[in-house]
């Protein structure tokens, strides 16, 4: 594990690498933008109203777009956020779990952890939440 | 002054990666697909077996009309293909190709939680196009992203997450510097898990339903043509890339190889990552498509407690290694 260093120095690490990323998210947006300007000056522009029809499968469209349908799998979502929320905090307790002085305490807890996520799963497939209605 | 050159160097050289790999695992998803079906595949575009067949489709749709449906939010629309794009570019600075602070873009120190925080970013392109297209069977397509995007986010997450306990770190560099060949048996559970999600995340058959031609067009993909279109299959290729590279770091050992450690790590890494692409593109002829509740059920059922698992497998051995 590397060792952390501390204070300035670190922050000032992190802000050079950070800096990069975002450098790198500008030349991407720039990418993108010149593809784009690009795009407009090559190709022709003639639109008609049968073109800018929304095309669906080909037939004329009936009704509105933003049509209602059943969202049926709301359930997992519920689900997800749950455990999605859980699962983020695995990841600073498995860089220091088996540290020294911490190992077999730190693994019951794991344990607990699993055992909460596990029953929480087994339940809600108990419950049938997990079969399509 | 270097330093900024150093940086603009690697940047750039990020950025021509994430413009060729694509294209690469595209023309041999072209041919290796038309081979395993017994065609020939692009035979005539550059000349030697059709090299030059993506350039063609490029220049193709580069100069075709770019259509915004009248009743489309048109902005959001216009907008999507660069959000389902981009964060496969930012993702790829991360990746470490060979050991050495030379042989990667940019360490970034929480690695792993920065690498699928990003590209959960890249499914909002998706959903973006689906609404903004004000067409119901681009938001089918959305929908069902989304749905896919919530079955398979948590396995791969907690198959991450067992390599970072495995490590007792989170920086990609960081794990390669731990790996041990003993890992690959330790953590394939984990790895089949994370590549399975990130197979379903990328939308890739045989877990194309949101794009399911046959059923819903091209799902949230309908209304585009031309360059912005190119762009959404670009994003699908660059996420092939970025897929197979990340399970290569994570659980197959990136630089490590039975030789050539020095120096060579980088053919080593590039390796794994061919041979997965190859995968992703065999099954896609292999496997007919999942159905939506086949979806969520082989995501709760299978992949999530095959995740817990590997955790559970992954703590005890480490602490007993201790």
């Amino acid at each position: 594990m590397p060792e952390p260093t501390v204070g300035a120095a670190q922050a000032a690490d992190h802000f050079e690498t950070y800096s990069a990323v975002g450098l790198l998210a500008v030349i991407g947006v720039m990418f993108v933008a010149v593809a784009f300007g690009a795009g407009r000056l090559l190709r022709p522009v003639v639109p008609t109203p049968e073109k800018l029809l929304t095309y669906e499968c080909g037939v004329d469209p009936v009704g509105e777009g933003w049509a209602h349908t059943q969202v049926r799998y709301y359930v997992y979502a519920f689900l997800y956020v749950i455990f999605a929320v859980d699962s983020i905090f695995l990841f600073p307790w498995a860089t220091v779990f088996a540290a020294p002085g911490y190992g077999a305490t730190t693994l019951v807890e794991m344990f607990v952890f699993l055992g909460f996520l596990a029953v929480g799963l087994l339940y809600a497939y108990k419950k049938g939440v997990l079969a399509w209605t | 002054m270097t330093d900024v050159l150093d940086v603009a160097l690697r940047l750039l050289v990020v950025l021509a990666v994430f413009l060729v790999l694509p294209l690469v695992v595209g023309q041999t998803e072209h041919k290796v697909m038309a081979h395993m079906q017994g065609r020939l595949g692009p035979m005539y575009a550059g000349g030697f077996h059709g090299w030059a067949q993506l350039v063609a489709d490029g220049v193709k749709f580069a100069q075709k009309e770019d259509v915004v449906p009248k009743d489309a939010d048109r902005r959001v629309f216009q907008l999507a293909p660069a959000v389902a794009l981009l964060p496969y570019l930012i993702v790829l600075v991360a990746i470490p190709i060979g050991p050495g602070e030379g042989a990667v873009g940019q360490v970034v120190d929480a690695g792993i939680f920065f690498v699928l925080a990003v590209m959960g970013i890249g499914v909002l392109g998706s959903l973006m196009a689906g609404w903004a297209s004000a067409n119901k069977f681009s938001l089918l397509g959305a929908l069902r992203t989304a749905a896919q995007l919530l079955a398979y986010e948590l396995p791969m997450l907690l198959a991450a997450a067992s390599v970072a306990m495995a490590a007792g770190t989170v920086s990609l560099p960081g794990i390669l510097n731990a790996f041990e060949w003993w890992w690959l048996p330790w953590q394939i559970v984990g790895a089949i898990v994370f590549f399975v999600a990130g197979l379903a995340e990328l939308q890739r058959p045989p877990f194309d339903m949101p794009v399911a031609d046959s059923e819903i067009i091209f799902g949230a993909y309908t209304e585009y043509t031309g360059l912005r279109f190119a762009l959404f299959l670009l994003a699908e290729y660059a996420g092939i890339v970025v897929l197979c590279g990340l399970t290569t770091v994570l659980f197959l050992g990136g630089w490590h190889g039975p030789l050539g450690a020095d120096g060579l790590g980088w053919v080593w890494t590039l390796l794994k990552t061919a041979v997965l692409a190859f995968v992703v593109i065999w099954l896609r002829v292999t496997y007919p498509r999942l159905r939506e509740d086949q979806l969520q059920k082989l995501a709760w059922t299978t992949l999530v407690p095959l995740a817990l698992a590997q955790i559970a497998l992954t703590g005890i051995v480490k602490v007993a290694i201790q």
